[in-house]
């Protein structure tokens, strides 16, 4: 079989079970629609939830981001599965107590205010169109690597699908595919790992594998550390970045993704509390598997290739080399014209130029795997990007058509005609996204990783002071998520666009990048909410009862 | 709703989620990152234990911890039922 037809082949396969899903999962109320009729089994959810969870950006890029990193990649690492223990306890079986539909609903609820309801709405929207937006940019790009189509036309395709299952199934048939697509993608990423540490290590478990030792009896790790240090780059396990901006990049990254209402309202389609908090535990245990392969991964891609590329004749190169060469992701300027690679630290010698990406995207090749698993890394990258994009995609119709037009425009709106409303703020918001995806503004990419700052700097304080400060009322929790949202975006358009001034790492408050900045404005405010809450009258007495409402198990379990 | 019993509920649940979330900063952003170079000077296996610590071992760390607080709060729901 040809690699091209088993791309098709295992691409088509896996869109045609999507599509089945679909049908077969067809939702027919609201209740269907936002919260799959809370009838989801917890391990399900936690699939759905680790699916949702993992972009595009998590199958393909995070691996190659580490494995130029080194240590400092860390904070992809923890950041993002240490936000689900702050899930876990701190939000998700509260919320799913409180048991309405969405993250705005309980801003406006707990809040007693419309204008916090609407802010909060504007809060998701934000944080999900920037994420929306590289999802649907990632499809295009996979189409484009693997099935020869351009980036456009794949952006097409994977808007057509999305939309097929999102606004027939909702959240039921987006549920049940994301499942599915966990099933894919999981497959897809640790069928390669698992060749490749056993190719490089004898052992079958990327995770022991990366601290085991290579055919020539040498830590792996050890190995890594004497080829960087030998070609001037800086120590695999030790990073350059400072101790205080790590810091701050991760609880950035932890608190975001506690605070992503597209994760949050997974967790509103299940029966009961508890089914809450153990989805909470089956979701990490799932991402957690893809987690701890990644850095393996890292440390195999980057010793396979400086060891195939580093010093060797460019006419020796095998065929992968060439063929990423043709896509401009790998890039090869003889300096010295002696026909030799020079891979180094000190950009003045260093002549190859490698994107990220290519980690992943190229491993099997480089590890010399059959095509069966390189189509299979296609349709695992294709179900990573599509299930986020779907979950995000929910968020903003349920955004639109229950917290905007049921609750503030038009509240005496029919069920159906509540339920027309979503289908149809689904399918405009495909359409804004497949634009963006076409037209990528020069920014998705870095407003992907900001958009954890911004759920970080907006929604966390609101929910958790909600549920463990009953003196908090609603003029704190809106002026701290308004304070909290602009203060993040003045200094991500600050640092990263250049507007008010603009300014470089050295302009940087504290020493904290633009990624990390979502602590300082989340910090902030908590401040702000509780100072000014302090400072206006209390809560009433029914949100008071409310609060203490959801502290408290159910009389029954269910 | 503000019986004794509602109240040491909730006393107890605090003070799962302190001892739950002390683990939870001590293995990720004490080891991982506040304390990472002083633990690689140790090694584990065919790491150095910080650098672990940091893209392995607070990932194991949390897994459990969750599942640790689903069993805790099942419990505790148990009683809070069953005494009522």
């Amino acid at each position: 079989m040809s690699l091209q037809f088993s791309i098709w082949l295992i691409v088509g396969l896996t869109f045609a079970l999507y599509i089945g899903i679909a049908i077969w999962s067809r939702a027919s109320s609201t209740n269907e629609f936002y919260v799959a009729g809370k009838g989801v089994h917890p391990i399900a959810n936690g699939m759905a939830t680790a699916a949702d969870w993992m972009s595009a950006a998590s199958f393909i890029s995070m691996a190659g981001i580490i494995s130029f990193l080194g240590y400092d990649g860390s904070v992809y690492l923890m950041g993002w599965t240490g936000g689900y223990v702050l899930l876990a306890l701190l939000l998700a079986p509260y919320l799913r107590k409180f048991g309405k539909f969405t993250v705005p609903a309980f801003i406006g609820d707990r809040y007693y205010s419309n204008t916090a309801r609407t802010v909060a709405v504007f809060c998701a929207l934000i944080v999900s169109f920037t994420y929306i937006a590289g999802q649907m940019r990632g499809v295009g790009v996979v189409f484009s690597r693997y099935l020869e189509v351009d980036i456009n036309s794949g952006v097409f395709i994977g808007m057509g699908i999305v939309l097929f299952y999102a606004i027939l199934g909702g959240m039921k048939g987006i549920t049940y595919t994301q499942v599915a697509q966990y099933c894919v993608l999981i497959f897809a990423f640790m069928v390669p790992a698992i060749f490749i540490s056993i190719e490089m290590t004898n052992n079958p478990i990327p995770q022991f594998g990366f601290g085991s030792v290579g055919s020539d009896g040498v830590y792996l790790l050890d190995k890594l550390n004497g080829l960087h240090q030998e070609l001037g780059f800086s120590q695999y396990t030790s990073g350059s970045k400072s101790k205080l901006d790590i810091f701050f990049t991760t609880a950035a990254l932890m608190i975001g993704t506690a605070g992503l209402p597209h994760v949050i309202v997974r967790f509103f389609t299940v029966k009961k509390v508890s089914d809450a908090r153990k989805s909470a535990g089956w979701a990490l245990l799932f991402i957690a598997i893809l987690y701890t392969t990644a850095p393996a991964i890292a440390v195999f891609a980057r010793t396979n290739l400086i060891e195939t590329v580093s010093e060797k004749n460019y006419n020796d190169m095998p065929s992968w080399f060439k063929k990423w060469e043709d896509t401009g992701l790998l890039e090869f300027n003889d300096k010295n014209n002696d026909q030799i690679i020079q891979y180094n630290g000190d950009d003045t010698i260093n002549e190859l130029t490698i994107d990220r990406d290519i980690m992943v995207l190229a491993n099997p090749e480089i590890a010399q795997l059959p095509n069966w698993v390189i189509a299979l890394l296609a349709a695992g990258a294709l179900a990573a990007a599509l299930s986020t994009a779907a979950g995000l995609l929910l968020v903003i119709s349920s955004s639109v058509s229950h917290d905007l037009i049921k609750r503030i425009v038009k509240p005496d709106i029919t069920e159906k005609g509540e339920l027309i409303a979503a289908r149809l703020s689904a399918f405009f918001a495909v359409l804004l996204a497949g634009y963006f995806g076409i037209n990528p503004p020069d920014f998705v990419a870095a407003t992907v990783a900001l958009a954890f700052g911004l759920a970080a700097a907006s929604f966390f304080p609101a929910i958790v002071l909600g549920i463990f400060y009953k003196r908090m009322n609603k003029e704190g929790a809106i002026s701290g998520m308004i304070i909290g949202i602009l203060l993040m975006l003045f200094y991500m358009t600050k640092f990263k666009f250049g507007w008010f001034g603009g300014g470089d790492s050295s302009d940087w408050w504290f020493g904290i990048s633009p990624e990390g900045f979502g602590t300082v404005a989340m910090i902030v405010n908590f401040i702000v909410s509780i100072t000014i809450s302090n400072l206006t009258k209390e809560p009433p007495k029914e949100i008071i009862d409310l609060v203490e409402n959801i502290r408290l198990p159910n009389d029954t379990d269910d | 709703m503000k019986s004794k019993k509602s109240k040491d509920y909730w006393r107890k649940n605090l003070k799962y989620l302190i001892i739950l979330l002390t683990i939870w900063f001590t293995v990720s952003f004490g080891f991982g990152v506040i304390l990472v170079d002083q633990l690689n000077t140790f090694q584990f296996f065919g790491f150095k234990l910080g650098f672990w610590f940091a893209q392995q071992g607070s990932i194991y760390v949390f897994v459990v911890l969750i599942f640790v607080y689903i069993y805790l709060m099942n419990r505790l729901d148990k009683n809070f039922r069953s005494s009522k």
